[in-house]
């Protein structure tokens, strides 16, 4: 298949999909900056409680994507729901029920991690109480509550990417969305957050989308959405996508799509 | 199993909620000055640099008559000092705003702008806990300086809050508006140059505007437009239990006007943050 023809196929969630609202739905999506199409008509559904990859080389868009669903920047062409709620139109309901990890740090790295965490739970209006008893129990899940008064500056590239998952997590949204929080880690670290995250959607429901531009981190019962010069080329479970693509594989099927080579790991 | 949650029960956020929001807000800005031990330094030595060495060399040759709210001559020490509070707030909206340039760039800005909260508030609360910060840093100033002997009315210490807290919010304002067009921490020395300098200058903090206009009747109209000449001026008169009206009027206004321009430009909708390129 040529790049730029798409393929919609219907995510296989769970039973009841069809009936469910979906956690994230983008619908017709457009971006330019100037004179610059940074995103052409983006379609895409994030089902509830289901690990969904949005796999594209660099500047195909993501990062673009993901200031729009978290409305730094408005959406002019097209709509975005979290869970029903329309992100331009009810900006405060949807975004309680985002958690977002930015490609960039977003830690301040001169206060300490649990600074961090009490500053996110303030901004999301969760009392200092309350969100210390949060703070405290996210650092023993992602085992690192010896670290708590530590400046994030002492931390390694991973475990700061361990905090802000926690942190993402802290107002106990019901979607998180993650935009390369792999870039920059070594193997090890990047299979561990991987690990992390695909248990937080099998153990607490929580719907994902992942960002990457590596292909090892889609498994084959994940859904995936291949984007491409700010153009969706498909969706789906990925056999689906690979099956579609006449492919043998999603590696395959990538480069049938987009006429480009994925990257993997190191 | 699905994930137990509260956020899509409740309802809208109350006033307690926006409480904790602007509390953490105040938090996180006195964490990051007080871990900033050289800013609080340099944010009381700047002020004391003047008192100490200029003032001492000028009050030999600048005499200052009596002028309101003054009731007798002064030292040019105590002249100075209104506009040398109003100088610790200038520098500390302009150092808030660089911390804003600083937190776009380093990404932690983004996690205040995602918040449920109205984007408005978010930063009016930003504001708010820039302005706390700074009467901090003009009180250390004024403990210092009363040890040099400069001494205002007693009263006025505390008549002097709600003045410094309005022009702290203008100056805190005006920084935040220009951190919205600065795409770069390296324009930042702009700033230096195009704003602070010409607004400390070109103001009554240094000479009064008599004298100004005596020697060139332009830069006295240039003082004259220069909002920081209304700040300075709210300042001294409030230090001396009195208020001046004109300026208490000029400073709201501009307060308005620059917090709303702020607003406005962080807005997505309409701001200038979304016409930026983006990363991948």
């Amino acid at each position: 298949m040529s790049a730029g023809a798409a393929i919609e196929l219907a995510p296989g969630a769970a039973p009841d999909a069809a009936s469910e609202v979906a956690a994230l739905a983008v619908h017709g999506v457009s971006h330019a900056y100037g004179s610059r199409e940074a995103l052409r008509n983006v379609s895409l559904t994030v089902p509830q409680s289901r690990f969904t990859a949005l796999l594209g080389l660099n500047g195909a868009g993501k990062t673009t994507l993901f200031s729009l669903i978290t409305r730094l920047y408005d959406t002019r062409h097209g709509s975005i729901e979290v869970l029903g709620h329309r992100v331009s139109r009810e900006p405060g309901k949807a975004l309680r029920l985002l958690g977002v990890v930015f490609q960039a740090r977003t830690l301040d790295l001169d206060i300490s991690v649990m600074d961090n965490l009490l500053y996110h739970a303030a901004l999301h209006g969760i009392g200092r109480r309350e969100a210390r008893q949060r703070a405290l129990a996210a650092l023993y899940e992602i085992e690192l509550a010896d670290r708590a008064r530590d400046a994030v500056r002492r931390l390694s590239g991973g475990q700061m990417r361990r905090v802000e998952i926690a942190r993402a997590l802290l107002h106990r949204p019901r979607v998180l969305v993650l935009d390369e929080p792999t870039v920059g880690l070594d193997v090890a670290s990047r299979a561990a957050i991987l690990r992390h995250v695909r248990s937080l959607v099998a153990e607490r429901g929580v719907a994902v989308l992942w960002a990457t531009h590596l292909l090892d981190e889609v498994a084959i019962d994940d859904a995936v959405v291949v984007l491409h010069r700010g153009q969706v080329l498909a969706s789906g479970n990925v056999s689906d996508v690979v099956a579609s693509s006449s492919a043998a594989d999603m590696r395959s099927a990538f480069v049938a799509l987009t006429g480009s080579a994925p990257e993997v790991s190191e | 199993m699905s994930v137990s949650t509260t956020s899509d029960r409740d309802p809208d956020f109350t006033l307690r909620h926006y409480l904790i929001c602007l509390r953490g807000i105040a938090w996180r800005e006195a964490l990051r000055f007080l871990n900033q031990r050289e800013r609080f330094v340099s944010a009381l030595v700047r002020p004391l640099v003047w008192l100490f060495i200029f003032a001492a060399g000028f009050r030999q040759i600048l005499g200052v008559s009596i002028i309101p709210p003054y009731q007798t001559y002064v030292l040019y020490e105590v002249y100075v000092t209104p506009g040398l509070m109003a100088m610790i707030q200038l520098f500390n909206g302009m150092q808030s705003s660089l911390s804003m340039v600083y937190d776009r760039e380093m990404g932690n800005m983004r996690m205040l702008l995602v918040s449920p909260f109205p984007r408005w508030f978010l930063l009016v609360g930003k504001l708010l806990a820039s302005t706390v910060v700074s009467i901090a840093q003009v009180y250390a100033y004024l403990v210092v300086a009363w040890l040099w002997g400069v001494e205002a009315p007693v009263w006025g210490y505390l008549t002097v809050l709600p003045a410094l807290a309005l022009s702290g919010m203008m100056l805190g304002a005006l920084g935040m508006l220009l951190s919205s067009v600065i795409r770069q921490l390296e324009n930042f020395a702009g700033v230096m140059n195009f704003v602070i300098f010409p607004m400390f200058f070109a103001s009554s903090a240094l000479y009064p505007l008599w004298l100004v206009q005596q020697s060139s009747p332009v830069v006295y109209a240039i003082c004259r437009l220069n909002p920081f000449t209304y700040a300075v001026e709210l300042i001294r008169f409030a230090l001396y239990m009195e208020i001046d009206w004109t300026s208490l009027a000029v400073v709201l206004v501009m307060t308005i006007v620059f917090t709303t321009g702020a607003i406005i430009a962080y807005d997505p909708a309409r701001g200038l943050i979304a016409r930026r390129g983006g990363g991948g």
